[in-house]
């Protein structure tokens, strides 16, 4: 039995919508087979991962808190992928942009000043962009692969915030642990849901969604990445920089992943510590394939990917199962939706026998 | 002084052996035309599959056998996305590489605080007593001279043997290999699993050799280096080889740092392999030409019979 694929003329657009919910499906399926491997009861397992974690005001508060980093920053990363440049250091810029902000905390705790939270924004953004900005200057100077660029920056970057926590940024009163002082309220995004972690950062998903889609869908810019992206040739032909391209979708990215980093240090951190994210640069990745690198897709999948962190927190507490079956339902939902594209692009048949004329 | 340069040499020979397995089967996986970037999530299976069986049976080269299989079974998601089902080889790499993160320390949760008494060196009989060389190459476990195999096989294998011509034509041209009657996709898939189980046994040797124990992320980039590598190496087999122990020193500098008076802090020291690879790929990569005439011209395309 041999799988036939003929190629269609053109992706077919049902399919398009169709194989997310598919892909969610057969890891939802894959889900219900790990937990019977497990000796828990698949259903009430798979309740308490998917639909407790949301049944209450506070559950929908700390899934919103959890999508809004990874939506900002997969919104960023789909602008690169639509045109062939692979930023997969986004976790990097994200801690970047935290170390940035978490500066000018530290270095102007106890003012008072309105100006001190948008200079940490500022600042993160910036922060973010630098260090998105090495991989394109080598990229576009040198012709290095920006994925191995961005990805031993990580490395260098998590590395550093180790560093600053244990030695020039540590608590001075904090019996020696490796974290900051626990930054003022002039420091820290206010809460916007009473009784919850919910903060106004909430709301630069929002922006950033809204800017991607006017970027993507109604400027020039846009769509020379885009044609970029699928066609390099026609786009060298037409006139189109490469090494534009390279450097806006690293800027863009690496500004986008370095809010974030803001976010949470402003945020539900409160401070700089070792760790300032649980992977949310590398599950962003999935988060932009998962939406299909569409701004509205993008949300979609930022909120599904929330739901698996909160799941895996709510398995971990009421059965016991390991934390890291977060990062494995991750990615059998990324396997699953890229092995579901075939129906995209190709018609597949279940047949014996190859066609007359082709071997595999 | 000759104390300390064997040891640093000693130590980069160790610290390079999993960058060579891991690199060589990366090189002949690339040679067929697939760009498996999962090698970071293919090592940490093989780490975790080799630590589980070594521990649980106490046999140490079962445990090895079991990690290139974890490998094996890993690259074979991968083989079966890419080339049955023809999805994207970049975005597969970067999901295996997720996915074997969040497996291994899934299936790793149980053995995090294990220990194992790791692989002993074996002196290679005369050759250990030469001066310097001996201690430093001919002092090391069995799986340090299993690499040195591994690369002569694999080199006699590229270049002396009709098997490793046809691989080459895969990757160059799978068009004319296609045409002229061999199985393009066959190759691809024993390619790839290959490399899975070199990478299974990179993993294997972090796990039961040089650390031995098992935490997540066990491998922390190697996999990751291993694949610049490939690059740095131009696809030349002993090009890898000598990058290996290149990049195997700098690595044991840090642990020798304030051996040699270097007071920079450990966190940063540990950013040295990182910035180094960058370094490396930057001034291989500004030939654009000496890339395009190495590279496999077919590296990362999808290839369909029937189109």
């Amino acid at each position: 039995m041999r799988l036939r694929l003929t190629s269609r003329p053109e992706p077919s657009r049902a399919m398009l919508v169709t194989s997310p919910l598919l892909a969610a499906a057969l890891t939802l399926g894959a889900g219900f087979l790990l937990f019977l491997a497990l000796g828990q009861r698949p259903g009430a397992a798979l309740h308490t991962f998917f639909v407790v974690p949301v049944s209450s005001r506070t559950g929908v508060a700390e899934l919103l808190l959890k999508a809004a980093p990874l939506i900002l920053i997969a919104q960023g990363l789909a602008i690169g992928f639509r045109a062939n440049v692979w930023n997969i250091g986004a976790e990097g810029q994200l801690v970047l942009g935290a170390i940035a902000a978490g500066a000018l905390a530290i270095r102007f705790d106890g003012t008072t000043s309105l100006w001190l939270l948008p200079a940490m924004v500022a600042a993160g953004i910036l922060g973010g962009m630098a260090w998105a900005a090495i991989p394109a200057y080598l990229r576009t100077r040198f012709h290095a692969s920006e994925i191995l660029v961005t990805l031993m920056l990580t490395y260098v970057a998590t590395l550093t915030l180790s560093y600053l926590v244990h030695g020039p940024m540590r608590d001075p009163q904090g019996l020696n642990f490796p974290q900051s002082i626990l930054f003022g309220e002039s420091a820290l995004f206010p809460t916007v849901l009473a009784g919850t972690r919910l903060n106004v950062a909430v709301l630069f998903p929002v922006l950033v969604t809204a800017a991607a889609w006017v970027f993507v869908a109604k400027t020039f810019a846009g769509y020379q990445m885009l044609v970029g992206g699928l066609a390099p040739l026609a786009a060298r032909y037409a006139g189109f920089k490469e090494s534009r391209t390279v450097w806006v979708a690293l800027l863009i990215s690496g500004g986008a992943a370095g809010l974030a980093g803001v976010g949470e240090v402003a945020g539900p951190l409160g401070q700089l510590l070792p760790t300032v994210s649980p992977g949310y640069g590398f599950a962003a990745i999935i988060v932009a394939f998962v939406g299909r690198l569409h701004p509205v897709g993008i949300v979609v999948a930022g909120l599904l990917m929330s739901l698996l962190y909160l799941g895996g927190e709510a398995a971990q507490i009421a059965l016991q199962v390991p934390y890291a079956v977060t990062s494995l339902f991750q990615g059998v939902l990324l396997f699953c939706l890229l092995g579901s594209d075939l129906f995209v692009f190709y018609r597949v048949r279940i047949g014996r026998r190859l066609p007359a004329g082709s071997r595999a | 002084m000759t104390d300390l340069l064997v040891a640093l040499l000693a130590g980069t020979v160790a610290a390079a052996t999993p960058l060579i397995f891991a690199a060589l089967g990366e090189l002949v996986t690339e040679k067929s035309g697939v760009l498996n970037l999962g090698v970071e999530g293919m090592m940490l299976m093989g780490a975790i599959g080799a630590f589980a069986a070594a521990t649980t049976s106490g046999s140490l080269p079962l445990g090895v056998v079991c990690g290139a299989l974890a490998g094996v079974a890993t690259a074979a998601l991968f083989a079966l996305l890419t080339l049955t089902l023809l999805t994207n080889q970049v975005a597969t790499g970067l999901a295996l590489t997720i996915f074997g993160t969040g497996l291994s320390a899934f299936v790793g949760q149980g053995y995090v605080s294990r220990t194992l008494t790791g692989l002993q060196p074996i002196a290679v009989p005369g050759l250990s007593r030469l001066p310097l060389l001996g201690p430093i190459l001919f002092e090391q476990n069995a799986l340090v001279y299993l690499s040195l195999l591994v690369f002569g096989a694999i080199y006699w294998l590229l270049y002396r043997t009709k098997a490793g011509l046809i691989l080459r034509a895969v990757g160059e041209s799978p068009e004319s290999a296609h045409a002229v009657g061999y199985r393009v996709i066959r190759i691809r898939y024993l390619a790839t699993l290959f490399g899975g189980a070199l990478s299974g046994v990179a993993g294997a040797y972090l796990a039961v050799a040089y650390t031995p124990m098992w935490v997540e992320q066990l491998t922390a980039g190697r996999g990751w280096i291993a694949l610049a590598l490939v690059v740095f190496a131009t696809w030349r087999p002993e090009r890898v080889l000598a990058g290996a122990y290149l990049f195997g020193g700098v690595t044991i500098l840090q642990f020798h740092a304030q051996a040699l008076g270097l007071a920079v802090p450990s966190q940063l020291l540990s950013t040295l392999p990182y910035l180094a690879t960058i370094v490396v790929l930057v001034v291989i990569s500004r030939d654009v030409q000496k890339i395009r005439v190495n590279a496999p011209a077919s590296l990362g395309k999808p290839f369909h019979p029937g189109d």
